[in-house]
């Protein structure tokens, strides 16, 4: 009995705490991501008030809040609308994974954390956070913008890329023989064609596994049954080997048309209230005294996480055909990171990769998250300022020669 | 006039023109019905000086200021064009013995010899309608035919 009341008192008080956060960030404009994990540093270990009764319950509601992050973002697509994205932008995608992911494996080699923190951290550096980014770009009215399209596109193929990553991180942290994890991988390369074909061509028969057309829509059942099937799949996934994140995006991915509209709008609150719980417990999981020592290193990457992402989508909008300020808005537009380099970092730190890579990870997505929606909203005005400088140095005419 | 279509990833699809003003506008349709009327920046055409989110309500208000004249004008010159044919649109009941029964199976064409254009749902059009779709209590069955085909297809419709 005393423990259900205090886990109850331990929760409530995070939950309430995060709604209090969540609220501070709409206010001041920005993405409450940092803000969770900053949360969960004060709770967690070494934090202000560490929290011992509800650690079970928050480790695996961020296990869902993962699983439901990818489902979300599986739903958001049409696998048309993926295979679209990759014919169109193929070149931007690989030029934006290479370039951004290279920050990322740059420093674990010279921080000296072997090649398999490279694959960690370079995944942590080139993933932006479609999240923030669709958010932003709502809120700055940039939707009807004609370089928008090439920033979806290019988030697009950083979450199918995502698809093939995970599983690939999944078997190499498991320290898989090589053949044990090609297998892994081979099967969730399989698993990903299987499900974009029976999505283009089947897509229908799926959907009826999560709602029937002949009854009127319920809520209920609809949000039971793609939560389940989620689940279920998850699991096996899981079973497989492969990561249970995978298997819910294909599954997003699968479920198309009205249903997938119905199952978004059904599972958003319980997304939104698992992922907060997911980032404190990534918080939690974080020493606050491990921060400042890789303070210097989560700035310098996030300094080139910037300069990257900038380069990477002034070139695409550049492929694209749009004018010099549209192809910073773009560059701009991709600079966030968030909850995708936390999953990933979190895989590394539930394996034990490098007690340093977790702090790295949270301080660099601390600052992206709040760097990101700041470089979109205050490019344009930048970029301006810079020209007429420029501008005014080029031509002496305005230099008061004339009077002397 | 070229209209560009450019699909939206997780978002929808945008639709936009150049006026004959030399303006830019453009209309993002999302998935969620939800539509954005974009009016471009004339000196950084790939920018959005406004962008106003609409709801479905509000979108087809404007839509009805801007283009129902019209759109009747040209039902008018196409019932002028086939003279002799009528639209008929023809409410499905509950009562109704195809009520949650497929467009095939009533045989409608073969039957009367009218056509079944489209149905009207919530609100929403559904065009060309094929043999698989099932209709539901409710939907508004739009017949195109001679005035006594799409009686006949009434009848059918109400009593089978």
């Amino acid at each position: 009995m005393h423990d259900t009341a205090t886990t109850f008192l331990e929760l409530g008080a995070v939950l309430f705490v995060l709604g209090v956060l969540g609220h501070f960030a709409l206010r001041v404009g920005i993405s409450p991501i940092p803000l969770y994990l900053i949360g969960g540093l004060a709770f967690g270990h070494g934090g202000i008030l560490p929290l011992g009764a509800s650690e079970d319950f928050i480790e695996i509601g961020a296990e869902i809040g993962v699983i439901l992050l990818l489902l979300t973002l599986g739903l958001e697509y049409t696998a048309e609308e993926l295979l679209h994205g990759l014919r169109k932008q193929a070149p931007a995608g690989v030029l934006d994974l290479t370039l951004n992911a290279a920050p990322g494996v740059v420093a674990a080699f010279v921080l000296g954390w072997g090649p398999l923190a490279a694959v960690v951290m370079g995944g942590v550096t080139a993933i932006s956070s479609s999240g923030i980014i669709a958010k932003v770009l709502g809120d700055l009215g940039r939707i009807g913008n004609r370089e928008t399209p090439v920033v979806l596109s290019v988030l697009v193929l950083e979450d199918l890329a995502m698809a093939v990553y995970l599983p690939v991180v999944t078997a190499l942290l498991a320290h898989h023989t090589v053949a044990r994890g090609s297998l892994t991988v081979a099967v969730a390369l399989g698993a990903l064609v299987a499900v974009l074909y029976v999505a283009l061509r089947h897509s229908d028969k799926v959907t009826l596994l999560v709602f029937s057309p002949n009854s009127d829509r319920n809520d209920e059942v609809l949000l039971l049954r793609s939560l389940g099937l989620t689940l279920l799949v998850a699991g096996v996934a899981q079973r497989m080997q492969v990561s249970a994140a995978v298997g819910a995006f294909l599954v997003g991915i699968a479920l198309s048309g009205p249903v997938a509209e119905g199952a978004h709008e059904v599972l958003m609150p319980l997304r939104d209230l698992f992922a907060a719980v997911f980032f404190v417990f990534f918080g939690l999981q974080t020493d606050p005294v491990e921060i400042p020592p890789v303070l210097l290193a989560a700035s310098l990457l996030a300094l080139a996480g910037v300069a990257t992402k900038v380069a990477t989508g002034w070139w695409a909008a550049r492929r694209a055909g749009i004018a010099t300020m549209g192809r910073y808005r773009a560059g701009a537009a991709l600079v966030a990171r968030g909850e995708f380099s936390i999953v990933i970092a979190g895989l590394a730190v539930a394996a034990g990769v490098n007690p340093q890579l977790g702090p790295l990870a949270a301080c660099y997505v601390l600052l992206m998250a709040v760097l990101g929606p700041l470089a979109a909203r205050f490019v344009e005005p930048v970029v301006r300022t810079v020209r007429r400088w420029s501008q005014a140095r080029r031509s002496p005419d305005h230099a008061p020669a004339r009077g002397a | 006039m070229d209209v560009e279509e450019t699909p939206l990833p997780g978002i929808g699809l945008r639709h936009d023109f150049s006026t004959r003003s030399g303006r830019r506008l453009g209309v993002v349709s999302r998935h969620d019905g939800r539509r954005d009327l974009v009016i471009y920046d004339a000196e950084d055409p790939d920018a959005s000086r406004e962008s106003i989110t609409l709801t479905p309500e509000e979108g087809d208000v404007l839509s009805e200021l801007l283009g129902a004249p019209h759109i009747v004008e040209k039902l008018a010159d196409i019932s002028r064009a086939f003279a002799g044919l009528v639209g008929e649109q023809i409410e499905l009941t509950a009562g109704s013995p195809y009520a949650d029964r497929t467009l095939g199976d009533t045989q409608a064409r073969t039957r009367t010899g009218a056509s079944i254009v489209a149905v009207v749902r919530d609100h929403q059009v559904l065009a060309s309608p094929r043999p698989d779709f099932q209709f539901h209590p409710g939907d508004v069955v739009v017949v195109v035919g001679t005035p006594e085909n799409t009686a006949a297809v009434a009848q059918l419709l109400r009593a089978g």
